[in-house]
């Protein structure tokens, strides 16, 4: 077995061990029916070592993957969602450690998996650096980044346990509909692993050329089947579906397409599972968060957040500076995601004011928790697939 | 506004909310309240107390958080708008100028790409209304630091140790009860043992642990201020020096706005992935990707004038150092950095033909014409000479009949030459460019033959100098310093009083981490017996649910 072959069993195992920890966990919160700890705290226990033992097999796969390409696996799409994944179950470890909390590690274990499994759809295969790349910073900046990201993101797990507890489901309001567009949009990266996975083991591909917005002849390779087909695209391969409207050249259709069905794939289950429960996911979930102890839930989105905005000014800031200045020459260079580094971060600070300064607790502060970790989503995935900058992985 | 003075006989300053000596209540809506507002320990602030001239105004403006906030979120909105589409900087046109980059904006991107032009969004962050909105930042945190800093640090260096009752029992923690007679003397034991400073004062006690961390807002509030300044800094001439210098392959330069210094480039370098590095552990993604670049690189030689050399004289130089640029790896000198930041692979550098005889195929010699720096003319054996009478590197087409050049670089040369043989005396004329030849003047004897050609590298650095990086250095330091203490420490403090009938009272308060609060007080309880205590703010809010519920 290689050292590349080594990491990628080791992801499994952290894959799996999540995913079991994530039933005891729940198993945990809901055995608790009388609302006295004891159970609860003792199957926790069980999922917390369980985690551990996930995490520990995550950090390997992390550590053998470096040994594999001999730098930090922080340099493609697949390797920084994947630490992502990794650095939001450590986040909960430090925060379960403190305040001993299962329902936490019932909401941040599920999105960690399926952080993981979205990453896995991108190419995996090890890659070599491009010379911007080399440089100790890569493992100093990305790192600080992703960790501080994961602990951030706590602060939405946080406030989502919150919501589920204390937005009305029986009631047609503002804050129903968002909670149930969460976990709408939850159930479509599931969706998309579905999609992807679906069409990868049908080896699904279609060629085409097209003309790009330079006005450059170009060929791209489409996974799934293409319903929006590029800019005067012709079709290379044979029977493949003919694409239902063609796209300008600033769309890449490609893409659309892939989003799409994930839409698609997405939108079924969604439904499905509604049928088959006859209740919202939200609905679902909340039997689970009915103990909850709602100052203690906005306490540890507080301090996520207190302890990730240090963390996150260093990385995402700071040291990016530092490289920038000595790889590009000048420390600040307004690329789409510098600046969506620098729009995370007047976030938090804004959060921070709204809660010192205007008493922004409780709904209110897990309602940003929530918003902060959307916006960090969106920086790593829409900035580095659709708006291209030097940044961009993919 | 009058002084404020508290029934127990202090005098606080206009605006007061809690006494400064006893703690008691000042003001009616504090009276009312179930707990006491401890944000700025109820000290008068500027922004609260006064409000009637201008300056009262803009001061209250600046002040507010509310306005900060807003101030936060609008450059978050505008950061974001700046990323729609990219910014002109980024774009690539042929040529750059005002109508070129707003062409490329509406045929790109349509309609929407020419009201973002028209808005001016393609130049976003270098925008006035941007600047402004920066420097409105930079003037709320500091009034808004200011307001504050002055009335808390007061507060904080006056703390009583004895507070009145009606300050302690609407403490968000807070306890009442009977317990030992030693239970000061144990508490003051547990909580030195938790690091807590303990002063006591008759009946009472004050533990106090990490109050330099209510500083942390303001050191890291002073950092980005300072940070702002150098930002600022830089638009003062001769702080900052950004410059692009192109290199050839074997020419020395002179280093644009670097006064003495000359750069020579030996030879420019670029890599790519075999897919063989690593123990192979790459071909896998050097196959899907093509061909992936590993290495750029310019081997430089860096010069300098002696002190008293003439202006322009360039033989006398010293070597300072050779050094092999790489991207990450810039020559550092004299505050100066040089990049590599650009490259041009096979620029042609010179061109050999043979001056032959059409006919019989002889050839008279040989002659290399140097691209960059041609001679006007070339003798062969037997006396045959040509001579350029034009030179167009980058011939571009005729105008009116004369060739024209779009730019002084050698991508495409054409050279007018005049042959002279011994046959032809008179001299034949003839245009010359790759793979073309024009004769102008009717058919001739000789022609110039194509040889072959040499070329070479040139290399894109870039030059910076930058003054301001230690002030932003030092900026980022402070806030970094001032982030982990407001934020890795806090501030916890506990009263607690023995009255003469044996009752006890205690509060608590921090300003964040109430968990770790409560855990110390669990730890200090435990020891001396204290009476139980509640979160008053907790039971506040079941109250209201209750009460909620119940009036439905
Ligand atoms: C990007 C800009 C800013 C950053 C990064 C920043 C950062 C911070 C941080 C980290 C804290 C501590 C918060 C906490 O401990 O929970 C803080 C507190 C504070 N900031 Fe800012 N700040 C910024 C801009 C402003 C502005 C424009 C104002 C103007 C109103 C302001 C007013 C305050 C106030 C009043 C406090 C609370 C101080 C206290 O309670 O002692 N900040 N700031």
């Amino acid at each position: 077995m290689t050292l590349a072959e080594m990491s990628s069993n080791f992801l499994y195992a952290a894959f799996i061990a999540y995913l079991i920890a994530t039933f005891v966990f729940g198993g945990a919160v809901k055995g608790n029916k009388t609302g006295t700890y004891n159970s609860e705290s003792r199957w926790g226990k069980t999922a917390f070592i369980i985690t551990i033992i996930g995490f520990l097999a995550n950090l390997a796969y992390f550590f053998t993957r470096w040994g594999a390409t001999g730098h930090a696996p922080l340099s493609n799409m697949f390797e920084f969602t994947t630490a992502f994944g990794m650095t939001l179950v450590g986040g909960f470890l430090v925060l379960y450690f403190l305040y001993k909390t299962p329902v936490l590690g019932m909401v941040v274990l599920p999105v960690a998996l399926l952080i993981i499994a979205f990453a896995s759809m991108f190419p995996s295969e090890v890659s070599p650096l491009i010379p911007a790349l080399q440089s100790n910073w890569l493992a100093i900046h990305v790192s600080t980044v992703v960790i501080a990201e994961g602990i951030l993101a706590i602060s939405a797990a946080a406030g989502l346990v919150y919501l589920l507890k204390v937005v009305d489901l029986t009631k047609r309001s503002k804050q129903r509909f968002w909670l149930e567009a969460i976990m709408y949009s939850l159930v479509l990266v599931l969706g998309f692993v579905i999609a992807s996975t679906y069409f990868t083991a049908a080896g699904y591909q279609a060629d085409f050329s097209y003309v790009d917005k330079e006005g450059v002849e170009a060929e791209i390779e489409y996974k799934m089947p293409p319903i929006f087909g590029m800019n005067e695209y012709t079709a290379l391969s044979e029977n493949t579906m003919t694409p239902l409207a063609e796209m300008p050249a600033v769309i890449n259709a490609s893409k659309l397409t892939t989003v799409t069905w994930s839409l698609i794939f997405g939108t079924i289950l969604y439904w499905l599972i509604r049928l088959v429960a006859r209740r919202r996911i939200a609905a679902i979930l909340k039997p689970f968060v009915k103990n909850v102890n709602l100052n203690l839930m906005d306490e540890i989105g507080y301090r996520a957040v207190i302890i990730g905005f240090p963390v996150f000014s260093l990385g995402a800031l700071i040291f990016a500076m530092i490289w920038a200045q000595i790889a590009w020459s000048r420390f600040w260079g307004w690329d789409p995601k510098e600046v969506w580094a620098l729009i995370t971060w007047l976030f938090y600070a804004a959060y921070l004011h709204l809660r010192l300064g205007k008493g922004w607790q409780g709904e209110k502060s897990a309602w940003l928790g929530v918003i902060g970790f959307t916006i960090i989503l969106f920086n790593l995935v829409a900035v580095n697939l659709i708006i291209a900058g030097l940044h961009s992985y993919a | 506004m009058d002084k404020m003075q508290c029934q127990c006989g202090h005098v606080n300053p206009p605006g007061t909310i809690l006494c400064e000596s006893c703690g008691r209540s000042l003001t009616e809506k504090e009276q009312n309240s179930k707990l006491v507002d401890m944000r700025y320990e109820g000290t008068a602030r500027r922004s609260q107390t006064y409000n009637k001239s201008i300056i009262d105004k803009i001061w209250n403006f600046f002040s507010s958080v509310k306005v900060g906030v807003g101030i936060i979120v609008a450059l978050l909105v505008a950061a974001a708008i700046g990323t729609i589409l990219p910014q002109e900087e980024y774009v690539q046109v042929a040529t750059r100028n005002e109508d070129t980059i707003k062409a490329y904006y509406s045929d790109v991107y349509g309609e929407i790409g020419r009201i973002y032009h028209f808005l001016g969004f393609h130049d976003l962050y270098s925008s006035f209304w941007f600047i402004i909105l920066v420097g409105m930042l930079a003037i709320s945190l500091i009034i808004a630091s200011l307001d504050r800093f002055v009335p808390l640090y007061r507060s904080l260096k006056n703390q009583r140790v004895l507070r009145h009752e009606s300050f302690i029992n609407k403490q968000r923690i807070y306890g009442k009860g009977y317990a030992q007679e030693d239970v000061l003397a144990k508490a003051e034991t547990k909580l030195k043992e938790l690091k807590y400073n303990v002063k006591l004062d008759k009946n009472g006690l004050l533990a106090e642990k990490g109050r330099f961390s209510r500083w942390g807002p303001y050191v890291n509030h002073i950092g980005l201020i300072i940070f702002l300044f150098g930002v600022m800094l830089r638009m003062i001439p001769g702080f900052y020096v950004d410059e692009t210098l192109w290199i050839r392959e074997g020419e020395t330069r002179a280093i644009p706005e670097v006064p003495d210094y000359a750069l020579e480039s030996k030879s420019f370098e670029l890599e790519t992935y075999s897919g063989e590095e690593n123990g192979g552990a790459f071909s896998e993604a050097v196959d899907r990707v093509g061909s992936v670049a590993k290495n750029y690189q310019t081997d430089v030689i860096l010069y300098k004038k002696p002190e008293n050399s003439l202006p322009g004289a360039t033989e006398d130089m010293e070597v300072v150092k050779e050094y092999p640029i790489r991207v990450n790896q810039p020559l550092k000198f004299d505050g100066y950095a040089v990049y590599q930041m650009d490259f041009k692979l096979d620029e042609l550098k010179a061109m050999t033909f043979a001056l032959t005889n059409k006919e019989t195929e002889e050839s008279l010699g040989e002659l290399t014409i140097d691209l960059i720096d041609p001679e006007k003319m070339y003798e062969l054996e037997n006396g045959a000479t040509v001579e350029l009478k034009g030179y167009y590197p980058d011939f571009s087409g005729f105008e009116n009949g004369e060739p024209q050049t779009a730019t002084p670089l050698p991508n495409n040369p054409g050279f007018l030459v005049e042959m002279t043989t011994p046959e032809t005396p008179k001299g034949e004329t003839s245009f010359i460019l790759i793979r073309n030849t024009i004769e102008p003047f009717g058919d001739n004897q000789f022609k110039l033959e194509f040889q072959g050609v040499e070329t070479r590298d040139v290399s894109g650095l870039t030059i910076r100098k930058d003054s301001t990086l230690p002030i932003l250095g030092l900026g980022g330091l402070i806030f970094m310093i001032g982030v982990a203490q407001g934020m890795y420490f806090n501030h916890r403090r506990f009263w607690i009083q023995q009255k003469a009938n044996g009752e006890v009272i205690l509060a608590g308060h921090t300003n964040k981490n109430w968990y770790a609060l409560k855990k110390d007080l669990e730890q200090v309880s435990a020891y001396a017996s204290l009476p139980a205590y509640s979160d008053q703010q907790e039971e506040i809010e079941k109250q209201m649910k209750k009460e909620g519920e119940e009036a439905l």
